[in-house]
């Protein structure tokens, strides 16, 4: 093949390169100002976020505001309140994210000036921005529950927040006697992590089954059903005696905890029904993170957002990200949010450089451990459609085969890696 | 001159090429649909699509051929899974297109597990004999359009032998040969060496 050097064709090919390198991820040339993007909270939402980011453009200016040095996942937490799992193995710092150039900012936001573009934090720093990406996760509506508020939960612990109480709710069982009742309060919808207080109870009754035979799990729930509530009962009838004399699990539906009495140990519910526990597990409602209100970007509990790019509907250069955002169907998992933060980082980028928004593709995979070589999941895929996140038709759904032993084995497995591997993509 | 031009620029453009290759090789994002699609997989599949483990597998480098047979035969339910058959309807002809040419242009690194070294050095025999025809340098060639065999997840290769031996999992009429002369001679046994060859990562 030969061709003419000519400066035309000269020109035509140094432009088809320089289009190569913009595509390829040499920004130079594409980005001429400055791009500072400034994260509120560094949980799977925002650092997702941030690593995603710098992926895309590993020369912009990404930088995380974070109130605290380490970070214990939700996910897996309930194996550590139950035993099976040391807390360090869910404890995660931020060197890996400042590993890709991300700045970490140990303080906590308590404003954000969406006109001056600017986010404040407690220490007196003010962060300039050109786009703020919210990521707060959730706050508890303590009201929702008389006698229970942010101080008492140091003794009776929610657990809903992995960390210091994870670990007190695990000593409480240890300390508990045999024959003690375990009372769990889940919250009413919409929360983070749907079957997790479901799974909470699989694996205290584990624990229990294990070491404190003559114990059980009362649950109180204001809700009427609960996610994967068809697997969770069976799984409960096969390892726990549900809906027994013997049973080891007890749930009780659409009439939840509305007071606790610390001293005493005893909860009442809406009907009025009292019972007195040896271990609480109280978790109230839950609303988007305390900086979302204060910022302006929520309407009603949650932020709304455009689905296709995690943009506030409020509030302009500004994304919400994970638990605070209403992105239904997408529920507020921990897979969720590292799936909507890949494309709130995609969107941030699209709205920085003027390109067009790639078309959004999201997943939600969660596994929940029930018994002994058991686990259950849900998966869905979504789609970006009329204007709205919408589930792909046909994919997703439950566990199937309720008998098939060996898949339920796999799932254990399978479970462990995807807690491997969603932790590394975030953290490392 | 204009040969001088003409060479220099090859290079230039030859170093631009390369550079795309790299920054696929790196898994650095690029902002297209493919990126979008990939990034939802390695959630669970690992960083780059190499699995921390215990048992998902890794899926990074593995043949485009071999990634849409495997996605078509989830998303049909020829294949037996927990939760992929799941995961694989949601996605069209073209989605699955996009994700295979993505993760074929990575580099599959093999897991570093344990495993039993005596009982692999008769597996190694045992893969030269019945498998390295298909399978060549251990399963690790993309070339073979097969999964990727050593250095792969010990029990993402157990549960897989499972289902092929237990009749869930169709496979070629070739394999299903070499099973059967396996079984035969050696049973249960020759396929517990040939799993702890594969874990050893050797080739």
């Amino acid at each position: 093949m030969t061709q003419q050097v000519t400066r035309r064709n000269l020109l035509k090919m140094s432009a088809a390169g320089m289009a190569g390198t913009a595509m390829f991820g040499y920004q130079k040339l594409a980005f001429a100002a400055s791009q500072k993007v400034v994260i509120v909270g560094g949980g799977v939402g925002g650092g997702t976020t941030a690593k995603y980011l710098k992926k895309l453009n590993p020369k912009m200016d990404v930088t995380i505001v974070e109130k605290n040095k380490q970070y214990h996942t939700c996910f897996m937490s309930n194996e550590v309140i139950a035993g099976d799992r040391d807390i360090s193995t869910i404890t995660f710092d931020y060197d890996g994210l400042k590993s890709h150039g991300i700045k970490v900012v140990f303080d906590e936001v308590t404003d954000i000036d969406t006109d001056g573009k600017q986010v404040k934090t407690k220490g007196g720093k003010s962060l300039a921005y050109d786009r703020c990406v919210v990521a707060p996760g959730v706050q508890f509506d303590f009201d929702s529950i008389e006698g229970y508020d942010a101080e008492v939960a140091k003794s009776i612990p929610h657990a809903w927040k992995a960390g210091p109480q994870t670990a007190e709710l695990h000593k409480q069982l240890q300390n508990m006697k045999d024959g003690g009742i375990v009372v769990i309060a889940p919250p009413p919808n919409p929360f983070r992590c749907p079957p997790g207080p479901y799974e909470r109870a699989s694996l205290i009754a584990k624990y229990l089954k294990e070491n404190k035979p003559n114990s059980k799990v009362v649950i109180l729930d204001p809700k009427p059903k609960f996610s994967k509530m068809g697997l969770f009962e069976e799984a409960w009838e096969r390892h726990y005696g549900y809906k027994t004399d013997n049973a080891m699990i007890e749930w009780y539906g659409s009439d939840g905890v509305v007071k606790v009495d610390t001293a005493s140990k005893t909860v009442t519910t809406a009907s009025g029904k009292t019972v007195q526990g040896d271990v609480l597990n109280i978790i109230p409602a839950q609303k988007a993170g305390n900086i979302a209100f204060k910022a302006g970007l929520t309407d009603g509990n949650w932020c709304p957002i455009d689905g296709k790019t995690f943009a506030s509907t409020v509030k302009k250069d500004v994304f919400v990200v994970g638990d605070s955002s209403i992105a239904s169907p997408l529920p507020k998992s921990g897979y969720a949010a590292n799936s909507e933060a890949k494309v709130c980082a995609m969107g941030v980028y699209a709205s920085l450089t003027g390109k067009e928004m790639v078309e959004p593709s999201w997943v939600n995979t969660c596994y929940s451990i029930v018994g002994k070589d058991e686990a259950i999941s849900v998966a869905m895929v979504y789609k970006y459609e009329n204007g709205a996140i919408a589930k792909v038709a046909g994919s997703g759904g439950l566990t199937p085969g309720k008998l098939n032993k060996e898949m339920r084995k796999r799932e254990v497995q399978y479970a462990y890696s995807w807690f491997n591997n969603i932790t590394a993509d975030i953290f490392s | 001159m204009k040969q001088n031009q003409r060479t220099s620029l090859k290079k230039w453009l030859g170093l631009v090429f390369a550079g795309s290759m790299m920054m696929s090789g790196h898994a650095y994002a690029q902002f297209d649909r493919a990126s979008m699609l990939a990034d939802s997989c390695v959630g669970c599949h690992g960083v780059d699509g190499i699995s921390s483990g215990p048992a998902i597998p890794s899926i990074a480098g593995m043949s485009e051929y071999y990634f849409k047979e495997s996605m078509h035969a989830y998303r049909d339910g020829d294949r037996p899974s927990t939760i992929m058959e799941r995961i694989a309807k949601g996605y069209t002809d073209e989605d699955i297109e996009a994700m295979a040419k993505y993760f074929s242009n990575l580099n599959y690194v093999q897991i570093e597990q344990k495993h039993n070294k005596k009982v692999a050095n008769i597996g190694a025999k045992l893969h030269d004999r019945f498998c390295s025809k298909c399978h060549e340098d251990a399963g690790t060639l993309p070339d073979d359009d097969a999964g990727f065999l050593s250095g792969q997840m010990k029990p993402y290769l157990q549960y897989s032998m499972d289902d092929f031996t237990s009749g869930h999992r169709d496979m070629e009429r070739k394999m299903k040969r070499a099973l059967d002369k396996l079984d035969k001679a050696y049973g249960d046994d020759g396929i517990t060496a040939l799993i702890e060859y594969y874990a050893s990562g050797e080739k």
